[in-house]
C-alpha cells in the first residue's frame, strides 16, 4: 500500500539524551515541504534516564488530531524495545540501532527491520564523546530523510538557522546527517512506499505550541505582573511570556522592565499576588495546572465576590492528585467553573489552536476587568506543550484594551453618590476605583465578607441576597461578552449534533469528515466559553441526541451543560477518552456511528 | 465597640503640612472589645500618618482576617483597604506594589494571621524585600475565634481556662531578622510614646518593615500567668532605646553627638534619632540583635524598640530591575508590540 503524505511516525528515546530537538527537526522539515504535520511529545515526569516517545503524524488532509496505527517506529531506547516492536502497525517498518543485535524472541514476521549501527558509526566518526551520544540523534534523523524522501536541503537549512551565530556547529550536524542518509542509500531500498512529497498545503501557517502563543498573548494584552509557582505542564507559559517581554518591554531609555515576573512561594501566593496587582489596576496573570488551581480556590471565590478582575491560565493534565503529571486531560472544567466555597460561577474560556491562545489569552484580560471577575484561560498538556500548525497571529494596532468601568479622578469628582457595588447601569457590572485616584473620592473596603452597594460590612440579609443575585445578573451579562461557539454547518441537518472542545477538535473535524464522507450527517458545534451563551442552548434544543466529546472520566462538560441548560440527561451522551493520550478520530467516530446503525 | 477617638473635632485642631487635620486620618467606629490592644495601634497609625502628612490616598491598607486584621476599617478612611483572606495579605500587597510602586503600603495582620496559616507568606515576603509596613497586632491567641493559643504564646504561658501552652513561641522579630527583613522593631499597644515614632519611621523605610507589636486581647488572653497579658508586658518591657523620628529638614543639633544616642539617616533623607541605647547593642549590627534576642528570652524579657534596620536595604521592584513608573499607569503604546513586530514573530515560526 502506496501512500503519500499520510503515514504516523514514532521516536522512542531516552528522557535528557537531546533527541528531542533531533526530532523537532524532523517535524519541522516536513512542515518545510509544505505539507501539514503534527507532533506530540508523550514523556515521562522525569528528567534523564526513563522512556519517552515523540510521535509525528503527517497528513496531506490536515488532520492534526493523534491516530492509532504506527506507520514507522525509530527505536533508541533498549528498555522499551519489546513494546515498542508490538507497537509497529503489520506492515510497517522498525528502525533500530543494530550495533547491537536484536533479542531473537521480539522480532516479528509482519513488520520490516532497518537496522542501522548508530553507535558504531558516531564512535567511528567522531571523536568527542558527547558528540558521539548526540549525533546518534542526526543520524538518524538523516536515515529518516532518506527512507521517506525528506529534502536534505530543508533540514540543512533548518540546521544553519538553529545555530546561527555557532556556524562551526552545522559541519557536523550535516556530517551526521549525510552519514545517516549514506548508510540507507548504501543498504536498503529506498524511498519506502509511504513518504513525503512537497505540496503547498501549509500556506502562512505557523508551528507553535500553545503555552508559548499564550505568553505572547499575554504580552500583547497588556499583562504587566505575572506571578507563578512552577508546574507541568503550565511552566513554559510563563517562560513565553518573560522571554518575550525581555524582548519587547524593555523602556528604551533605561533598559529596566515594563513588567514584573516573581515566583512566588505557592499557588495560593501566585494568585494573591496576581488578584492584588489587578485590585490595583495593572493587568495580571497566573498559570498553573490542576493541583495548582485546587490551592487557589478560596482566593478565586474572593476575587469573584469582591469583584476583582484576574486571569488564570489552566494547562490541565490527568489527575486526581498528582495523576499523571506529564499527560493530558479536560479534567478540572468543575473546578474551574464553580471554584471556590459558596455560590460561585467563573468564566471559561476554551482555547483549541496556538492562535486561539493567543488571542484569548490577550483578549482574557479584556473580559476579565470588563467583568471585574476571574476569568480562567482553560487549556490543556496536548495544546500547551505541543507543538502545532496554526494560522499566524494577527494583531490590530487600533485596538484598545477594554479595561472597564473604571473611575479616573474627575469622573470621581463629578460622581454623584458612587458606591463600588452598586448596579448603575443594569448590566450587573458596577464602578470600580483605583487606590490613590482621588484625595477624598472613591476609597473603599475591599473584602470578601458580605457588603452592601457603599462596599461596607453587613450582614444584613437582603442586602446579602441582593448582591448575591446581582452577581448572577453579572454572569447573565459574561454570555453576551464571551466568544460564541463554532458551528459546523451553516444550517442545522441532522437529528444529531456533535458538542466538543479544546484539543478534541482536531480528533473531532476529522471524524466529522470521515463520517460525512461516509454519507453520515452531524451537525456540530465547537464550544469556546462559559458561561453558555443562547447558542449553545439552541444547539441542544434543535437536536434529539447530542454527543458530548471530552477528555475526563467524569463527563465533565456535558455536567455543565445539563446542569446550567437543564438539559434532559439522556439526550447527552458521553465520547470520553481519559487515559492522558489525545483522543482519536476513532473513539468519536465509533458511538456515533452505533448509534446510528441502531436508528437505521 | 470602643471609640479610638473623639468624635467632635475643635475648629482650631492641628493642621499638618499638607493642611490636613487628624480627623481627615481616622477611620470608621471600631467594634472591637473595649480595652482591646488592637484599637491603640489603630490610634497610632492615625497619628503617625497625620504627623508624617502621608496623604492618606496614597496610602493602601491591606490585612488578612482575623480581630487585627479588621482594624484597616477603623483607620485612613480616605485610603483604599484591602481585606484578604486569612493569611494571604503579604501576597495581595506584593501584587499591589508590583502595579504601582509609588503608593505607601500598610499592612496590618495578627499573630494567627501571620504566624500560622500565613507564616510561608510572612517569610517570603521578608525574604522579597517588599516596600511595606508590616504590623503584626500580637496578642498569643487567635481573638476572633475565641481565644484558641496562637503559634507566638509563649511556651508555659497559661489561658484564661487554666491550660499550659506547651509548644515553643515563635518569636516574630528574630525570625524575620533571620529572613532578611531590613527594618524590624518591637513595641507594646500600651506604649503610644515609642509605637509612634516607630511606625513613622517603618513608613519611611525603603523595603520590609516589620513592627511585631504585642497587643494583649481583653477579652480572651489578659489573665494572670500570659505572657501577653497587660501586666506581663508591662513588668517585662525592656526598652533597648528611646527613638525620636527627625523629618529632613529639622536641625541636626551637637547634642546628639552624646554617647548614647545615635543618628541613623533613612532612605529618604528622615533621621531617626534613637537615645540611650542599650550597652552592647547596635541597631545596625545583625549579630548584636540577634544575640541580645536570645539574651531576652532566656531572661524573660520583652525586647522593644527598633531592632534592626539596614540603610542599605534594595526594594523589590529594584531588586527586579522593573521601570519607575508605576506599572499600572502604562498604556497600550508601553504594552503592546504591536503588528509588526508580530509579523517577525510569526516569520520565525515558519
Ligand atoms: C481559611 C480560614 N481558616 C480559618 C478561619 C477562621 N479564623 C478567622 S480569624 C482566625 C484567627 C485570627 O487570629 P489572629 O490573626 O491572631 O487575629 P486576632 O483575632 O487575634 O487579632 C481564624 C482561625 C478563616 N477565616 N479562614
Ligand atoms: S477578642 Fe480579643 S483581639 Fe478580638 S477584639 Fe476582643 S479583645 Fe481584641
Ligand atoms: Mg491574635
Amino acid at each position: 500500500m502506496s501512500s503519500i503524505n499520510d503515514f504516523v511516525v514514532r521516536f522512542a528515546n531516552v528522557n535528557g539524551t537531546g533527541s528531542a530537538s533531533a526530532n523537532s527537526l524532523f517535524a519541522k522539515s516536513i512542515f518545510r515541504m509544505g505539507v501539514p504535520v503534527s507532533a506530540k511529545n508523550i514523556f515521562p515526569s522525569n528528567i534523564q534516564g526513563l522512556p519517552t516517545w515523540y510521535e509525528v503524524r503527517v497528513s496531506e488532509k490536515g488532520y492534526l488530531g493523534r491516530k492509532n496505527g504506527i506507520d514507522l517506529m525509530v527505536s533508541v531506547n533498549p528498555q522499551s524495545l519489546k513494546k515498542d516492536i508490538a507497537s509497529v502497525r503489520p506492515g510497517g517498518y522498525f528502525v533500530y540501532d543494530s550495533t547491537k543485535k536484536l533479542y531473537e524472541e521480539f522480532l516479528r514476521e509482519d513488520i520490516n527491520f532497518i537496522g542501522i549501527p548508530l553507535m558504531d558509526i558516531c564512535n567511528r566518526e567522531f571523536s568527542d564523546p558527547r558528540q558521539k551520544q548526540l549525533f546518534k540523534n542526526i543520524v538518524y534523523v538523516g536515515a529518516l530523510a532518506k527512507l521517506l524522501d525528506i529534502s536534505f536541503e530543508e533540514i540543512e537549512k533548518l540546521l544553519s538557522e538553529q545555530f546561527k551565530g555557532k556556524e562551526k556547529l552545522v559541519i557536523p550536524n550535516v556530517k551526521a546527517l549525510n552519514l545517516g542518509g549514506d548508510y540507507i542509500a548504501e543498504n536498503f531500498d529506498y524511498p519506502l512506499d509511504f513518504r513525503v512529497e512537497r505540496r503547498d498545503l501549509v500556506k502562512d501557517w505557523i508551528l507553535i505550541d500553545g503555552n508559548a502563543a499564550a505568553g505572547l498573548g499575554a504580552v500583547y494584552g497588556g499583562a504587566s505582573v505575572v506571578s507563578w509557582y512552577p508546574i507541568t505542564p503550565s511552566t513554559s507559559l510563563v517562560s513565553s511570556f518573560e522571554k518575550y517581554a525581555n524582548k519587547l518591554r524593555k523602556d528604551p531609555e533605561t533598559g529596566k522592565n515594563s513588567f514584573s515576573v516573581v515566583q512566588s512561594e505557592d499557588e495560593l501566593s501566585a494568585i494573591g499576588m496576581a488578584i492584588g496587582a489587578n485590585w490595583n489596576g495593572a493587568r495580571a496573570f497566573t498559570a498553573t495546572s490542576g493541583p495548582g488551581l485546587s490551592l487557589m480556590n478560596e482566593f478565586l471565590g474572593l476575587a469573584y465576590y469582591s469583584e476583582i478582575p484576574v486571569v488564570l491560565a489552566d494547562v490541565q493534565r490527568s489527575g486526581p492528585s498528582t495523576g499523571m503529571p506529564t499527560r493530558t486531560q479536560q479534567s478540572d472544567l468543575l473546578m474551574a467553573a464553580y471554584a471556590s466555597h459558596g455560590d460561585t460561577k467563573h468564566v471559561l474560556l476554551l482555547p483549541s489552536t496556538p492562535t486561539e491562545c493567543f488571542e484569548m489569552m490577550a483578549d482574557a484580560f479584556d473580559l476579565a476587568e470588563q467583568l471585574q471577575t476571574p476569568v480562567l484561560f482553560m487549556t490543556d498538556l496536548d495544546l500547551g506543550m505541543n507543538e502545532h500548525m496554526c494560522p499566524p497571529f494577527k494583531w490590530d494596532d487600533n485596538r484598545k484594551y477594554n479595561r472597564g468601568k473604571v473611575l479616573n479622578a474627575e469622573e470621581l469628582e463629578a460622581a454623584q453618590d458612587w458606591g463600588r457595588y452598586k448596579d448603575v447601569d443594569g448590566d450587573g457590572i458596577p464602578y470600580r476605583t483605583l487606590p490613590g485616584t482621588h484625595p477624598t473620592k472613591g476609597a473603599y473596603f475591599t473584602r470578601g465578607s458580605s457588603h452592601d452597594e457603599k462596599a461596607a460590612y453587613s450582614e444584613d440579609s437582603d442586602t446579602y441576597v441582593r448582591i448575591m443575585n446581582r452577581l448572577k445578573k453579572k454572569l447573565e451579562t459574561a454570555k453576551t461578552l464571551v466568544p460564541g461557539p463554532e458551528f459546523y454547518q451553516e444550517n442545522n441537518e441532522s437529528e444529531i449534533g456533535v458538542i466538543f472542545f479544546g484539543t478534541s477538535r482536531y480528533a473531532a473535524e476529522e471524524a466529522l469528515d470521515i463520517m460525512r464522507a461516509d454519507g453520515l450527517k452531524i451537525d456540530a458545534m465547537r464550544l469556546k466559553a462559559f458561561p453558555f451563551c443562547k447558542e449553545v442552548e439552541d444547539f441542544i434544543d434543535a437536536h434529539k441526541q447530542v454527543f458530548v466529546v471530552e477528555q475526563n472520566r467524569d463527563a465533565q462538560m456535558r455536567t455543565l451543560l445539563i446542569n446550567e441548560l437543564e438539559v434532559n440527561p439522556k439526550k447527552l451522551i458521553r465520547v470520553l477518552n481519559f487515559d492522558g493520550t489525545p483522543i482519536t478520530a476513532d473513539l468519536i467516530i465509533e458511538p456515533i456511528s452505533a448509534l446510528n446503525l441502531q436508528s437505521i | 465597640m470602643s471609640y479610638i477617638k473623639p468624635k467632635f473635632e475643635h475648629p482650631r485642631a492641628p493642621k499638618n503640612a499638607l493642611g490636613y487635620t487628624r480627623k481627615e486620618y481616622e477611620g470608621s467606629l471600631s467594634t472591637l472589645c473595649a480595652g482591646c490592644g488592637h484599637d491603640s495601634i489603630s490610634a497610632a497609625i492615625v497619628d503617625a500618618c497625620f504627623e508624617l502628612s502621608i496623604e492618606p490616598h496614597r496610602v493602601a491598607k491591606l490585612s488578612g482576617i482575623g480581630c487585627s486584621s479588621k482594624t484597616p476599617a477603623y483607620f485612613l478612611n480616605n485610603s483604599h483597604g484591602f481585606n484578604s483572606v486569612h493569611g494571604r495579605m503579604p501576597s495581595v500587597a506584593t501584587g499591589a506594589n508590583l502595579a504601582n510602586r509609588d503608593l505607601v503600603y500598610l499592612g496590618v495582620s495578627g499573630d494567627g494571621d501571620s504566624a500560622s496559616i500565613g507564616f510561608g507568606q510572612f517569610a517570603h515576603v521578608i525574604r522579597r524585600n517588599l516596600n511595606m509596613t508590616y504590623i503584626v497586632m500580637n496578642n498569643g491567641c487567635y481573638g476572633l475565634t475565641k481565644g484558641q493559643d496562637s503559634a507566638t504564646a509563649d511556651q508555659g504561658s497559661v489561658s484564661k481556662a487554666g491550660s499550659v501552652n506547651n509548644f515553643e513561641g515563635i518569636d516574630m522579630c528574630a525570625i524575620a531578622i533571620e529572613l532578611g527583613a531590613t527594618f524590624v522593631a518591637q513595641s507594646f499597644s500600651g506604649d503610644k510614646g515609642q509605637l509612634i515614632p516607630l511606625i513613622k519611621a517603618a513608613l519611611s523605610h525603603s523595603g520590609f518593615s516589620l513592627i511585631n507589636v504585642v497587643s494583649p486581647c481583653v477579652t480572651f488572653n489578659n489573665n494572670p500567668g500570659s505572657t501577653k497579658s497587660y501586666d506581663y508586658v508591662r513588668e517585662h518591657n525592656e526598652a533597648l532605646s528611646s527613638l525620636d523620628f527627625v523629618p529632613v529638614k529639622e536641625e541636626i543639633t551637637t547634642e546628639y553627638d552624646e554617647i548614647d544616642v545615635k543618628m541613623v539617616e533613612m532612605h529618604d533623607g528622615t533621621f531617626i534619632k534613637l537615645n540611650k541605647l542599650h550597652q552592647g547593642f547596635d541597631p545596625q549590627d545583625k549579630l548584636s540583635i540577634i544575640n541580645a534576642l536570645q539574651v531576652a528570652r532566656q531572661k524573660d524579657e520583652i525586647l522593644t524598640g527598633l531592632l534592626y534596620l539596614d540603610t542599605e536595604s534594595v526594594e523589590l521592584n529594584d531588586l527586579i530591575g522593573t521601570v519607575n513608573k508605576p506599572l499600572n499607569s502604562l498604556t497600550e503604546k508601553e504594552l503592546c508590540p504591536g503588528s509588526e513586530v508580530l509579523e517577525k514573530i510569526n516569520a520565525g515560526l515558519r
